[in-house]
């Protein structure tokens, strides 16, 4: 559990071979971090530190400013249960301390199995569908106990078809290497490789 | 642009304000004095507009509307309104907001009586809180290196110690974390903010959310009187001396353009910690019996009063001189003396005893031709934007802090093109435009071919180890910015290899210099980088074989001096390694010290010893009783820093004034009197009551300081530069051979680290645990071929001596080269070196 693996570093390297800039690959490289230990070690943020040229007080900075890389431990999967307006309205309270009861631990805990994590969050964009949920960032609609009873089964047993925590696609996206961006010259001292790979673009938008 | 259109035209509360364009309302307003209340904006960083306290009625044309004044630039025909009910209704609900998590502990918080939120408070605020929530909590003040404690409670949110760490010093080991109402500043974990500038945030912080562990509740700010002085260092940093109850306790950085710009080093920042150590020096000690009788080479030194020990340091002087000639005594040291010291003991060695045996500087500077008759340089002018700087000098970053942070600003803001020509990186190596780095020994053959762009280029090409492409493109670079002023720093760079490379390479920059000038360019200027507070002004005075106070040579300036001397000395006498060889071989009976520890400092320790050994009688003027002191026979004890007066001359020959707040310890005394008291008992009169009057001769006697008098240099802010000097540089005439390293060997480079066994810095509770401990330091690459493996202790073999000492990686010492600190706490590299060489290799075996 620390830096990231060959594999992942690999990845890193190319990650950052795509920007004109080596540290505009900081969040990309927190979210590989957080896909290879489930969260953001302090080796990690360490490691991307000395990959992307900064120092790792500055890596900690942008990683803690975002909730959704966290920096603790947490479980396979996040159950993220709404508690905005609507939601709460149609019964969210209800639900959380029907999850509460469940899983034996408060928002914010993990669960003994180091399966679930439970969080109450503010309006998740929803609100058609109320009261929701998301596990791992994927909507559950109109959850009722029964069917959070039957989530908690699928997650325990792995067989919700919902990746584990941290993991962002199933597959991979790469680029080819001609359409990486370059190193950008230093400010104000001629123009990045990819403008000239586009001409029509004349670098103004138009 | 037209003439007219370089100043904008804005009102201000009424008043019509010129201003530059592009400058920002609040700088202008203040210019015009108009104090828009601010936390965050600070002129010598970026605006960023964090606590918008400074916003105020701005109309462009469309009407009033609240602007933060830190971010709007001033354009013609802006109206400005300080005063407004809009302004004064949205600043108070600014500091409503700022006050809302702000932890009322104003009497037990450090900046109590100087806190800029506090002040503001009280002239803007509500005055009553309608938050009766709970305020936010952190732990209490948490350390985030040895000498900065931060209480996350008592912070605003400013970004001036954030924005300092990043853009100022360079180390952005402090950074905004988290966010919403929990963002706090923090280091990473176990990562301190290890920076050897970290005071200068302390300074900053416009609440008392980072405080300084050598100042933490030691005074009340109501309770300080003050002065503004300079602070010794060759950058001749301006300070202002805080002070209570006759104790000094802080040094606050002042904002002088030409200068320090208001930063400070850690090293120097609380080096006052040393100088009201209970261990300085309070009375004159001599050779003794215990019940103080004087003992001539007895073992014990006693206290004494000042008549006796003058008195035994005048009949030595006066044998000495009556037994084998005023060649017998020589001086060693000076350089941290205020120039009127320096004076005083020059005029005592030089005209009063008649010997030239005399050298502030310890055989690690450069000779006082190349220091005082090359084209000198001002910091402002390598600064200069579009400008070209050569650093041939140790790591600015380790010895001359100041000039560091200022080339960092130049390099990074204005465009300033860095050639780095050292043996090894340092702290602006990734900064460089072109990083030259030689073999040690071998400055001169990269410097020719860097000017006279004859270089054979090619892929396996080298010229002194630098790859001939890499040079070619430097001389392109420097070739090609030729209109603009190229300013080199030069210094020793390594204290393994003699001087004489590095005075070859300024020749060679000599040569492209003249023909520059010639052609009506700005030309080629130095700035000179020594080690030692005062060390030019110790040249200019005369401490050095062969000049005279005033820079000129004892040859130039014996008949205009003799008048108001007597007489001089008829010959040039020896420097330091001289004096010391002279002295070990029984030719100096009386050695004077003023202010070195030559066994701790010289850069050949033997010699040091048997020199000491081989002296008569050594008087030493010092604050503290270091080695070099405890073997003298007769001990002055001399006053420091804040409790003298005069002036002092920095690299660019800057004279400004030091200024005395407290009284010395016991009954030290200024080097001035003690020099005068000597010269008495000698039968002559120097003729001073004061500093002052010292200077007024000075001025009277010295050609380049002719009526430059105290009154001038107090009328302009930063001093003044003194630039005439009368001595010529030398070109050395052949060039200093340079032999081959052969293929087990590893050339030696030592350099000074900011934190080291020096005096001052041991004596400073706070930083004495700042010097690291000794290692070698090889390129990655050279692991393999010496067959070490990296963290193991290897032993280190020059053809003088050898040592056990711990192996670290380090990309920044080039192949084949091995780096160890010249003066770190444990080891002393000094016995590897082979000081009799030009460059020392040395073989290195598990």
């Amino acid at each position: 559990m620390a830096r990231l693996n060959p594999n992942n570093l690999a990845i890193a390297q190319e990650g950052i071979a795509r920007y004109p800039v080596p540290r505009s690959a900081l969040i990309p490289l927190l979210h590989l971090a957080q896909e290879q230990d489930g969260y953001v070690t302090e080796d990690a943020m360490a490691h991307i530190a000395e990959l992307v040229g900064v120092t790792p007080a500055e890596v900690m900075g942008t990683c803690s400013f975002y909730e959704m890389l966290k920096r603790e431990p947490v479980g396979d999967y996040m159950v993220n249960i709404c508690n905005g307006i609507s939601c709460h309205l149609l019964g969210a309270s209800a639900l959380i301390h029907h999850a509460e009861d469940t899983l034996g631990v408060k928002p914010g805990g993990t669960t003994d199995d180091g399966k679930i994590t439970l969080e109450a969050v503010e309006c998740i964009a929803a609100c058609t569908e109320a009261p929701c949920l998301q596990v791992n960032y994927r909507y559950r609609n109109q959850v009722t106990t029964e069917d959070f009873d039957q989530l908690v089964a699928d997650l325990r047993a792995d067989t919700a078809g919902v990746a584990p925590h941290g993991q962002l696609a199933k597959v991979r996206q790469h680029v080819s290497e001609d359409r990486w961006a370059g190193v950008s010259p230093p400010n104000g001292q001629g123009e990045p490789a990819w403008m000239a790979r586009n001409p029509s673009d004349n670098g103004d938008g138009s | 642009m037209s003439e007219n259109e370089t100043v904008v035209t804005i009102t201000v509360n009424g008043q019509p304000v010129e201003a530059q364009p592009g400058e920002w309302v609040i700088a202008a307003a203040e210019r015009a004095g108009v104090y828009i209340p601010h936390f965050c904006y600070h002129p010598r960083m970026n605006s960023v507009g964090m606590c918008r306290m400074c916003i105020v009625d701005i109309d462009t044309g469309r009407g009033p509307a609240l602007q933060p004044s830190c971010m709007v630039a001033v354009s013609e025909g802006m109206v400005v309104d300080t005063t407004s009910d809009q302004t004064r209704k949205a600043q108070d609900g600014v500091l409503e907001f700022l006050l809302l998590n702000h932890p009322l502990d104003c009497p037990v918080c450090d900046k109590g009586g100087e806190c800029p939120l506090q002040d503001q408070t009280m002239a803007y605020g509500p005055g009553e809180s309608r938050f009766v929530e709970e305020k936010r909590h952190f732990e209490k003040p948490i350390p985030v290196n040895d000498l900065v404690y931060l209480d996350r409670e008592r912070c605003i949110l400013c970004d001036r110690c954030t924005r300092f760490a990043d853009e100022v010093a360079g180390d952005p080991l402090i950074t905004f974390q988290d966010r919403g109402d929990q963002t706090q500043v923090n280091t990473f974990p176990d990562l301190p903010f290890s920076s050897y500038f970290s005071g200068n945030t302390v300074q900053i912080c416009p609440v008392g959310a980072l405080t300084a562990v050598p100042y933490r509740f030691k005074a009340r700010p109501w309770d300080l009187t003050e002065v503004e002085s300079t602070y010794p260092n060759p950058m001749g940093d301006r300070v202002v001396v805080q002070a209570s109850r006759d104790q000094v306790l802080r040094y606050q950085g002042v904002d002088s353009d030409a200068v320090n710009w208001g930063w400070l080093t850690d090293k120097d920042r609380f080096s006052f910690e040393s100088t009201a150590s209970d261990l300085r020096l309070g009375s004159p000690l001599i050779r003794g019996t215990p019940l103080g009788r004087p003992d001539p080479g007895g073992s014990e030194l006693v206290e004494t009063t000042w008549r006796q020990a003058l008195a035994l340091a005048a009949d030595a002087i006066r044998a000495a001189v009556e037994d084998k000639g005023p060649q017998s005594v020589a001086v060693l040291g000076g350089a941290r003396l205020t120039n009127e010291d320096q004076y005083a003991w020059a005029r005592l060695a030089k005209g009063v005893i008649g010997t030239d045996n005399v050298d502030a500087q310890l055989d690690d500077g450069l000779p006082t031709d190349a220091v005082l008759g090359l084209p000198r340089a001002t910091i402002n002018r390598a600064c200069t934007p579009g400008g070209t700087v050569v650093l041939m000098a140790p790591d600015p970053k380790e010895e001359q802090g100041t000039l560091y942070l200022r080339l960092r600003h130049a390099v990074v803001n204005d465009g300033v093109q860095l050639i780095e020509l050292t043996p090894r990186a340092t702290g602006l190596s990734h900064l460089a435009a072109h990083r030259l780095h030689h073999r040690p020994g071998e400055a001169a053959a990269v410097a020719a071919a860097l000017v006279g762009g004859d270089i054979d280029a090619g892929p396996d090409r080298e010229v002194g180890g630098v790859a001939a492409d890499a040079l070619a493109a430097a001389a392109a670079a420097l070739a090609d910015r030729a209109d603009q002023p190229i300013t080199v720093i030069l210094g020793r760079p390594s204290l393994a290899e003699a001087a004489g490379p590095t005075v070859e390479a300024a020749a060679e920059l000599m040569k492209l210099a003249k023909l520059l000038t010639a052609g009506g360019r700005p030309g080629i200027a130095f700035l000179p980088a020594l080690h030692r507070g005062n060390v030019l002004g110790a040249l200019d005075m005369g401490l050095a074989p062969g000049v005279l106070p005033g820079r000129v040579t004892l040859a130039d300036g014996a008949a205009a001096l003799a008048e108001s001397w007597g007489s001089v000395p008829a010959s040039p006498g020896a420097d330091a390694r001289g004096i010391l060889k002279a002295a070990a071989g029984g030719n100096i009976d009386v050695l004077i010290l003023l202010g070195v520890d030559p066994l701790g400092d010289f850069p050949d320790r033997k010699l040091a010893e048997s020199a000491i050994k081989g002296v008569g009688t050594v008087i030493a003027s010092d604050l503290f009783l270091h080695p070099s002191a405890a073997q003298a026979d007769i001990v002055f004890p001399a006053a420091g820093f804040g409790e003298r007066r005069g002036t002092h001359t920095n690299m660019e020959g800057r004279i400004t004034r030091e200024r005395q707040i407290v009284t010395s310890p016991g009954t030290a005394r200024a080097d001035w009197a003690i020099a005068s008291e000597l010269a008495r008992l000698l039968e002559a009169d120097l003729g001073f009551g004061s500093p002052e009057e010292v200077w007024e001769e000075i001025v009277r006697v010295a050609q380049s300081h002719r009526d430059l008098s105290l009154e001038a240099i107090d009328t302009e802010t930063d001093g003044v530069v003194v630039a005439d000097s009368s001595i010529a540089f030398h070109s050395p005439e052949d060039a200093t051979p340079v032999p081959h390293v052969d293929a087990y060997s590893l050339r030696l480079v030592s350099s000074r680290r900011m934190y080291d066994r020096g005096t001052l810095v041991q004596h400073a509770p706070s930083l004495a645990g700042l010097a690291a401990g000794a290692v070698l330091a090889l390129n990655p690459y050279d692991f393999d071929r010496v067959g070490v493996d990296m963290g193991t202790e290897v032993q280190a073999i020059s053809h003088v001596g050898e040592m056990f000492v711990p192996v670290v990686s380090d990309a920044g010492v080039p192949r084949g080269t091995a780096a160890f600190g010249y003066n770190c706490p444990d080891l002393d590299v000094r016995a590897l070196i082979d000081n009799d060489a030009v460059v020392t290799d040395e073989r290195i075996q598990t």
